[in-house]
């Protein structure tokens, strides 16, 4: 007897191939909308942890407060101590010193005359130490375009752009002009070592890389740095972690209203990510739904259609004496079977292009380059576990909520009227 | 079974809500038919032909009266009962053939013997009888659309017969049939009648099937108007 309805389901195409076909794509679309707004918020998050914010950040207070103007002047001082507290007590964490500052970038001629002039967005990493991750974290040696890392001191790197717009190549030497965290002039030279492209629209406008201890011999700032930046081991940010370490910091660190003292903040708590993320959270989970709604509807409506374009067949199996209980099952049967390899193949579809998604990504750098959010120029999928059910759950409960109700219409119709409606 | 009637029915009445109020389409029927009758059910379009047949193969129940079948009474069955019932002892045959389109013949034919939970070779051996019976040996494998009207409707006596039913209900067999399958059909119905004895009850207004007829019953308005053995055919 099954196999006997088996047969019937893979031989009516109606019954079959097409509902499989369009559990598949709606699953499909779910799937990817997920890992695809997943990998973009991630990208996202990530992309402003490493060149921005941290997974937490310590600043004092000041700066926080003035943190888009990169006011080295409200830096913080006894910065080894700091660093040394910090990986004794939150041994978790990597610490990592920054100073972020702007300039003015000047390219002389022969003479040492003004060639060319541009201003850059200084940012100042450990690149020299051995034991140093901000080169992996920052990505750099995938970035460089032309030259090489900077492996002594007074050696920079230049974003790609601003090299071109300077008329400068690796080997030649560049000035800065900025000032000092004292206020006073700063001039100090440069050689460059290799230049770079981060696919960071706000980075590759004009960004300037250079070791600590340089920015801090050329801007004055022994011992000082304008931010401490921690991450955690696994390299994704995890706010309920984040929250934790900067309250306990928060607590024992800060105890007066000394403008000066440090303070931690978590990523959301800078760059108005906060809003941002929550929007686009919230957002998310209110597209998806109404996405997931709309797919349940199309399915449950395609089961539906489905049960009661086989009312005359079940007016038939029923005058030949089949049970009414044994018809419904059949159906639900079918219907679990139909929604489970729907589901199986949209999941594995959508997975299937999300990963290339994740692999290859998608390019919109062109539609960025005034942005000034930190944000990857290419859009890449991730696929998380979400991704493995949030298409399947609702692709097959769709399908066999959609039956089971077209097939209460087996038990709550007279049998005859099940005929009248065949006979018609 | 009282006094050797197969079905029995007695002061029947079946009401139709129509808007607020009552349609009656059978009035006060009563009625019996024995074993291996030959018997139609014969009157002009709405006099309630089918929903006697209809209530007859327990696929509609009775608003007042009785009428029993293999001695039960349809209106008191439980759905499963009436499964049961139909399934070992009705056969039904309509107007539209009916035939499920998935299936070849050949399966449509066993489909009541699996519900049967016939053994496979016992089923396969009444499903070639069966078609045997109705000439149809030779489109085993075929689907309902590559068949003929007259094919079809011969697939669907054999589907009605394949299990030996006691009763065989047929609503309008002919009636979307040219007059050489009518007749073709109706022979084949009548050589099963007399071969395995099986009763059957008509509905037609089709004069070709009220020839064959040994027993016409005429209704009009959903009462009995005229019940009478015909002079049997040679
Ligand atoms: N489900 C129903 N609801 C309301 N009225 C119905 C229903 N079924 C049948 N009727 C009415 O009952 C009457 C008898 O119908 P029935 O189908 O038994 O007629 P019939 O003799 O088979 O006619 P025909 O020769 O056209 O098939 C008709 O007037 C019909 O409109
Ligand atoms: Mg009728």
């Amino acid at each position: 007897m099954i196999r006997f309805l088996f047969k019937g389901l893979l031989r009516d195409r109606h019954r079959s191939l097409f509902p499989v076909i369009t559990i598949s794509i709606g699953v499909l679309f779910t799937v990817l909308l997920q890992c695809w707004i997943t990998g973009i918020l991630g990208d996202m998050i990530n992309t402003n942890a490493r060149f921005s914010t941290g997974h937490v950040k310590i600043t004092t207070r000041a700066y926080a407060e003035n943190a888009d103007q990169l006011p080295t002047d409200l830096a913080m001082i006894g910065a080894e101590e700091m660093l040394a507290n910090l990986k004794q007590d939150y041994p978790d964490m990597d610490w990592v010193p920054r100073i972020q500052f702007g300039g003015l970038l000047d390219a002389p001629d022969e003479n040492g005359e003004t060639r060319t002039q541009g201003t850059a967005f200084g940012m100042a990493v450990d690149l020299l130490s051995e034991e140093t991750q901000e080169i992996n974290r920052l990505n750099l040696a995938e970035a460089l375009i032309q030259g090489s890392m900077p492996n002594e001191s007074g050696e920079i790197l230049l974003s790609d752009d601003l090299a071109q717009k300077l008329e400068v190549a690796p080997g030649q030497t560049v000035t800065l002009l900025s000032s000092t965290m004292y206020g006073s002039m700063a001039m100090y030279n440069f050689r460059v070592a290799g230049t770079v492209k981060f696919g960071v629209s706000a980075l590759d406008r004009g960004a300037m890389i250079l070791d600590i201890s340089d920015a801090q011999l050329a801007l004055d700032m022994m011992d000082a740095a304008s931010e401490i930046l921690g991450f955690n081991q696994i390299g994704l940010y995890n706010n309920e972690e984040a929250t934790v370490l900067a309250t306990s910091y928060n607590e024992a660190v800060v105890d007066d209203k000394d403008e000066f003292a440090p303070a931690m903040l978590r990523l959301r708590d800078q760059n108005d990510l906060a809003s941002m993320l929550d929007y686009i959270q919230s957002f998310v989970t209110m597209f998806i739904s109404i996405f997931i709604l709309a797919m349940g509807i199309v399915l449950w409506n395609s089961g539906l259609i489905g049960g009661i374009r086989r009312y005359g067949e079940i007016g038939i199996r029923l005058a030949i004496g089949e049970y009414k209980g044994h018809i419904y099952r059949s159906m639900i049967g079918e219907s679990v079977l139909i929604g489970l390899f729907g589901s199986c193949i949209g999941t594995a579809l959508g997975l299937g292009v999300a990963w290339l998604l994740q692999t290859y990504g998608f390019s919109v750098g062109d539609y960025m380059k005034n942005a000034t959010i930190m944000m990857p120029n290419t859009f890449r999928a991730q696929i998380t576990s979400t991704a493995y059910y949030i298409g399947f759950i609702p692709g097959l409960f769709a399908t066999i909520l959609g039956t089971s109700l077209s097939g209460v219409g087996i038990y709550r119709r007279q049998t005859a009227q099940l005929f009248k409606e065949l006979e018609a | 079974m009282n006094n050797g009637h197969i079905i029995n029915i007695e002061g029947l009445i079946k009401r139709f809500p129509v808007g607020s109020g009552f349609f009656t389409a059978l009035d006060g029927i009563d009625l019996s038919f024995g074993k291996g009758e030959f018997a139609g059910l014969v009157g002009p379009s709405g006099s309630g032909k089918t929903t006697l047949l209809n209530i007859i193969g327990s696929l509609d129940s009775p608003s007042e009266g009785k009428a029993t079948v293999m001695g039960q009474s349809v209106g008191e069955l439980s759905h499963k009962k009436a499964a049961d019932l139909r399934n070992h002892n009705l056969g039904f045959i309509f107007q539209t053939y009916n035939l499920l389109p998935v299936y070849t013949v050949f399966e449509n034919v066993e489909f009541p013997l699996l519900l049967l939970k016939m053994d496979k070779v016992k089923r396969k051996k009444a499903v070639m009888d069966a078609l045997d019976w109705v000439g149809l040996t030779d489109k085993v494998k075929s689907r309902p659309k590559q068949l003929s009207g007259g094919e079809s409707q011969r697939g669907a006596i054999a589907r009605a017969m394949v299990k030996r039913p006691q009763i065989v209900l047929a609503d309008e067999p002919t009636a979307n049939l040219d007059s050489e399958n009518s007749h073709h059909i109706l022979q084949t119905m009548e050589k099963l009648n007399q071969d395995l004895e099986a009763t059957f009850i008509f509905a037609t207004h089709d004069d070709k099937v009220i020839q064959y007829l040994k027993r016409k019953i005429s209704l009009a308005d959903g009462k009995v108007i005229n019940d009478e053995l015909t002079p049997n055919r040679t």
